[in-house]
Order: C-alpha cells, then sequence, then structure tokens
C-alpha cells in the first residue's frame, strides 16, 4: 500500500512531528479546561450590560508614538453606533493587561477558593475574543464551556467502552446465543442513522432541565450510539484470541472463564481499544456540540462549545459579530483536528504498515 | 442472483424490525400517549379522538398496541398524526424526505463528480506536487466537522451575497419558468451540497486514489505501457475500468450516507428536508414526526446499503455467478 494521503504520513511509526504536535495541543486544551476558571479572567455567567457585542481587542505592544512596551495592552473601546452595537477603539486610552489578578472568587475544589486570575484589567473589562450578546467574555466562556464539551467526550468514551469492552469480549469468548444476541443488537445500532436516531433518542427525556442532568442525558445518548461499533470489532479481536496457546493454557491451568477474558484476553486487545479510543472522542465532541447547537443540551446561561456556535446561528448576528462564529469554531476545530491526527498517528506507530483507511462514511 | 436477492432482502427484516420496536418503545416513554396531547386541541372533537384511540388500540396492553402500530405502518403506512402540522405524518415525510433526495442527489454529483476525476489524476502523479496538494485537502475536509463548514459557508454567502442565505426556493418562485426555477433551485443548492458533500468526496478520493495505484501496479498496465500504448490510454481505456469496480459498492453506500449527511446542512442552510423538520418536531414535541423520521431515513439507509450489494454483484462477474 501507499503512503501519504494522510495528515500524519508516518514513515516507519507514526510518533512523528504531526503526532507529538496534537498530543501537545490536547494536553494544552485539557490544562486549559481543568484551570478554566485561573485562566479565564471572569466566569462564565457574568455579563457587562453595558458592553453588548464587545468587538475582540487586539493585543498591543507598541504604543502610538512608536515606544515598546514589555506589557501588553488593548485600546479601550468606546460605543460609537448604540442602536447596531458599533465600537471604535480609543487610541488615546490603552489599558494595560494586569497579571495575577484578583478578581471574582472561585473554588478550585470545595472549600479550596482562590480569587486570582492570569489575567485581567484595572477599572475594566477585557475581551480578547469579544464578547457576547449578553456581554459576557468569550474567551472566559470557551475555557468554562471546554470543561462541558471535552469532558462530555471522555465521559461518553468511558461509558461507551465499558459496555463495548464487556459485550464484545463476551460475545466473542463466549459464542453461541450471546454472540448472536449481541451482534443482532450491534448490526441494529450501526444501521440507523446516527443525527436521527440522537433526536430520536432526545425525545425520551424533557425539553429543557438544569445543566448537570443535561450533561448526563447527552452523555447517555452518545454513549447509546457508540458501543456498538467497539463492540463489534471487539469480539472479532476476541474470537481470534480465543483458540490461541496462551488462552488454552490459562484454562487448562484452571482459570475461571471471566478471569481468562479479563485478564488474560481483553489486555491484548488495549493496542486497538487506545486507537479507536482517539479516533472516537471527536465524535462525541461533535454531539455535544450539535444538541447543545440545537438547543437541546447544556442550556443557556451554562457555556459549552455547542451552545456558544448555536449563538451564531442568527444570520445578523453571524454577519455583524462574526467573532460570535469564530471563537467556538476555533476552538472546536482545533480539538476535533488534534484528536485526528493523533489517532492517525498512532494508528500508524501500532500497525506500520500503514491503512490507507478514510472514515468510513 | 435471485437467491442472493432473497437472501440480501430476508437480511433487512431484522434492521426494520428493531427500528419499529425502538421507536414503538420511545414513544411509549416520551410525555403522554398522542390522542390525549391532541385532545388539549379544543378545535378536535371527542369523536374523532375516540376514532383515533380504536385505531392506534390505546385501549389495549403494550403488545397488542405494538403489533397494530406494526400492522398501520406495513399495510396503511399510518405513522400517526403530527400534533403541530395536524397532517398525517407520512404527509409531511413524504415531502421532506423528497427534499432530502434532491439534495442527497445534488451531493452526489458533487462527491462523485469530482471524487474520480482527483483521484485519478492523484494516483497518476503519485507523490508529486498535485498528489501531495490533493491529499492534504482531502485530510482537511475529513477533518473539518460540517457543522463548521456550513456555518462558514453560510457568512460567506451572507457577506458576499453570491449565494442565497437558505431556503430551497426564492421568492418568487410560483412565476417563474422552468428554466428560471431549475438556476433558482440550483443555487439554493450549491452550498448546502459542498457541506453535505464534502467528507464523503475526501474518503471516496482516498479509495479512488488508492484503487488506482492498485491496478497501475498490475502487470496488463506495464504491459499496455510496454507496447507503447499512450499514457491517457493507459488511465483511463486500461486502468480506471478496473480501478472503478471497488467504487462501485461504495455508490450505494453513499447514496445512504448521504441522506443521513444532509441533516446538518440542512438544519443550517434551512432546507426544507427530513432533518430539519425533525428537529422542528423535537423543538415542538412532536415525537411521533421524529419516530416517523427515524424509521423513514433508516429505511432509505437500507434501501442505499442493499442497491449498494446489488450493483457490486452485477458489475463484477466473479460475484455474479457466486
Amino acid at each position: 500500500m501507499p503512503e501519504g494521503g494522510r495528515l500524519a504520513p508516518g514513515r516507519a511509526w507514526g510518533w512523528n512531528l504531526w503526532t507529538r504536535g496534537a498530543a501537545l495541543v490536547l494536553a494544552l486544551l485539557y490544562a486549559l479546561a481543568a484551570g478554566a476558571p485561573f485562566f479565564a479572567p471572569y466566569s462564565a455567567e457574568s455579563m457587562d450590560r453595558e458592553r453588548f457585542y464587545h468587538p475582540p481587542q487586539a493585543l498591543h505592544w507598541r504604543d502610538a508614538a512608536g515606544a515598546f512596551h514589555l506589557r501588553p495592552f488593548v485600546y479601550a473601546m468606546r460605543l460609537a453606533d448604540s442602536s447596531e452595537w458599533r465600537y471604535a477603539a480609543d487610541r488615546a486610552q490603552p489599558v494595560p493587561l494586569e497579571f495575577w489578578v484578583r478578581g471574582e472568587r472561585y473554588a478550585w475544589l470545595p472549600g479550596i477558593t482562590s480569587d486570582r486570575h492570569l489575567y485581567g484589567a484595572r477599572d475594566t473589562r477585557v475581551y480578547l475574543l469579544g464578547a457576547d450578546a449578553f456581554g459576557r467574555d468569550l474567551w472566559s466562556r470557551l475555557l468554562h464551556g471546554a470543561r462541558v464539551s471535552l469532558g462530555v467526550g471522555l465521559a461518553g468514551l468511558v461509558i461507551s467502552f465499558s459496555f463495548g469492552l464487556a459485550l464484545g469480549g463476551l460475545a466473542g469468548y463466549l459464542g453461541g446465543w450471546v454472540d448472536a444476541a449481541v451482534m443482532r443488537l450491534c448490526e441494529l445500532l450501526l444501521s440507523l442513522p446516527g443525527l436521527y436516531l440522537v433526536i430520536a433518542l432526545r425525545t425520551a427525556f424533557p425539553p429543557s432541565m438544569p445543566s448537570g442532568r443535561a450533561y448526563l442525558m447527552i452523555v447517555v445518548i452518545l454513549a447509546v450510539l457508540g458501543w456498538a461499533a467497539l463492540a463489534r470489532v471487539i469480539r472479532g479481536l476476541v474470537r481470534a484470541q480465543r483458540g490461541l496457546d496462551y488462552v488454552l493454557a490459562a484454562e487448562a491451568l484452571g482459570a475461571d472463564r471471566a478471569r481468562v477474558l479479563v485478564r488474560h484476553i481483553l489486555p491484548n486487545t488495549l493496542s486497538f481499544v487506545m486507537v479507536a479510543a482517539t479516533v472516537a472522542i471527536p465524535g462525541y465532541i461533535l454531539g455535544e456540540v450539535f444538541l447543545s447547537f440545537l438547543g437541546v443540551g447544556v442550556q443557556e446561561p451554562a457555556a459549552s462549545w455547542g451552545n456558544m456556535l448555536g449563538q451564531a446561528r442568527s444570520l445578523r448576528v453571524l454577519v455583524s459579530f462574526p467573532w460570535l462564529l469564530a471563537a467556538p469554531a476555533g476552538a472546536i476545530f482545533t480539538a476535533v483536528l488534534a484528536f485526528n491526527v493523533l489517532g492517525d498517528g498512532l494508528r500508524d506507530a501500532l500497525d506500520p504498515r500503514g491503512r490507507q483507511g478514510g472514515k468510513p462514511r | 442472483m435471485r437467491s442472493f436477492l432473497i437472501r440480501r432482502l430476508l437480511q433487512t427484516i431484522p434492521v426494520l424490525l428493531g427500528v419499529s420496536a425502538l421507536t414503538f418503545l420511545l414513544m411509549q416513554l416520551a410525555p403522554g400517549d398522542f390522542v390525549t396531547l391532541m385532545g388539549q386541541n379544543p378545535g378536535v372533537n371527542a369523536a374523532t379522538l375516540e376514532e383515533m384511540r380504536h385505531r392506534f388500540g390505546l385501549d389495549q396492553p403494550w403488545y397488542w398496541q405494538y403489533l397494530l402500530y406494526l400492522r398501520n405502518l406495513m399495510f396503511h403506512l399510518d405513522l400517526g398524526e403530527s400534533l403541530t402540522r395536524h397532517q398525517p405524518v407520512v404527509v409531511v415525510l413524504r415531502e421532506a424526505l423528497g427534499n432530502t433526495l434532491i439534495l442527497a442527489s445534488a451531493a452526489a454529483v458533487v462527491t462523485w463528480g469530482l471524487a474520480i476525476p482527483l483521484g485519478v489524476w492523484a494516483a497518476a502523479s503519485r507523490g508529486g506536487l498535485t498528489d501531495r496538494v490533493v491529499s492534504l485537502a482531502a485530510a482537511f475536509a475529513l477533518a473539518v466537522p460540517e457543522l463548521l463548514s456550513g456555518l462558514f459557508l453560510l457568512l460567506l454567502a451572507a457577506h458576499t451575497g453570491w449565494f442565497p442565505v437558505g431556503g430551497m426556493h426564492s421568492a418568487g418562485w410560483d412565476e417563474m419558468g422552468a428554466l428560471a426555477r431549475a438556476g433558482d433551485l440550483a443555487r439554493h443548492l450549491m452550498l448546502p451540497a459542498v457541506v453535505v458533500g464534502a467528507v464523503p468526496l475526501a474518503s471516496r478520493l482516498r479509495q479512488m486514489r488508492a484503487s488506482m495505484l492498485d491496478v497501475l501496479g498490475l502487470e496488463y498496465v506495464t504491459a499496455a505501457r510496454a507496447r507503447g500504448v499512450p499514457e491517457q490510454r493507459v488511465l483511463f481505456r486500461h486502468a480506471l475500468r478496473n480501478a472503478l469496480n471497488p467504487m462501485i459498492s461504495m455508490f450505494g453506500l453513499t447514496l445512504g450516507a448521504l441522506v443521513s449527511g444532509s441533516f446538518i446542512a440542512e438544519v443550517v442552510f434551512s432546507w426544507p428536508g427530513l432533518g430539519r423538520v425533525t428537529v422542528e418536531a423535537l423543538l415542538a414535541e412532536d415525537p411521533y414526526l421524529v419516530m416517523g423520521a427515524l424509521l423513514m431515513s433508516t429505511v432509505v439507509l437500507v434501501a442505499g446499503n442493499l442497491t449498494g450489494d446489488l450493483l457490486l454483484r452485477l458489475a463484477d462477474p466473479r460475484l455474479r455467478d457466486a
């Protein structure tokens, strides 16, 4: 098979620059999400009723006189047209950024609170990525939303992979009617059109619910969808291992079947599971984005990448305030692309012959 | 061939039964039955309600209800009434499905019209600049979620005014002649078709490239080249025919995938298709319409896969007689 055609054109093995870059980006994203209250200057809900649709403020190091400042600053903006929410930068009014500033108090863990933020400004608010319809800082919402959107990926993954491993493993190892039943169920789920199924499953829950419950609901819906594909492949891998010497040896030594499956066979599928997990995460992230975008997932005022994107649905908003699209779209694209590249790289690393596989569509 | 067809048709039965059971189950989970919900509308009289209650066996135990549901579905194509549109679900969905099929067909034109020539081109210049650019573009297209590409194209359309910003027809559709209508429809189709077609295009392109490279490595191609057959002729007359073979089964699969893949484009571009109707039904709390859409889209997907298998059989003599 020819190589190339992948974004990560791995040579002998895939742990190359692209893959490492992707892993680094993801580590950074998850670190930002974990430390969201610190890295964000404001909370996700904190509004500014005088600065609706405030545009992004560029960082400057060189002032109007041409002098260089080590401390970056932004120009204050004032409302130029209050009916259209147009702003103009006030060149005479530089606002230096302050670091390690005191701001809103937040809790790292229950009981451990702090009021330090990575950056901020004295007496005014800075909007590095702009503000939304309620004057909420998009950068802050993006970071707080990352906790939801990236977290859903991991939570959905854990649940559907537990199911996939358990059911796929049992089906492959036991065979017989268990195998038949599990596989028919998988085939059914896999032959349904995904998004229609998501919406159909969504009807089983109340139309709106508090964000904690909504989070759980999204995870459940995505897990119902996600386990089948994995179970089918795990079943195939387990079946292939079933007659191998080490399995027969373990059985002959009197290990019971649960032990053989969990301790001996399933660990041998681990490398595949890792790749499958990496490849699957973007699907979960996009599932949350899709539901929240439609307004039936995580609901305002809580932030998620999906409902931030949902704010950019209206054409008027999209045209007049494009940063409402740019901020969440940039975040979603970065995360999805990084997971794709990492997945490709891991696959190459595990299977150096390289397969020319696109996404099955 | 006939036994294959029969076997393949029989295989679809468990899926169809499964999806009908699933929709039935979800409808049971949804709060309230629809006759009660309809009863909240003062315009509906009690006799109609009683008639419907009987038609769907709502006074019977659940397994009887399911059998009735199946019977109504199979013999009368009866999926119940839409609560918000006051029309039978089938009527609403039939029109929506038609619109979705229009979009899916346009996307299929985008997919196949570009995937095959670009795949051949990339394979022919293997390792060269064209190959790299095309392969990188395909990798990029695979990585962009449809929701983002859709919103981005919508923004582009709104800014430039080159394309309509959603919907299916312009105002004044009724007064247009046939030609103007076709042009108008094409303009509305353009962006959603690109959004729907981009991901399948990229993955078909990769397959086409790989398939073409496989064939170009075979001895008969080397033999043709050694005999001095011009390269164009080797590519298009000798290699392409065999390289297309594995793509044929993808055709049916892609058609099904395009129908379910048009969901997001329909929502973003307000295309009045099955996906948009489903979302509207969810937001308006009209569960019967949602379930009907799930059933109908599943049938289309299954039919697409079936067509794919059949086409492959017809195209490949090794399988035809098996």
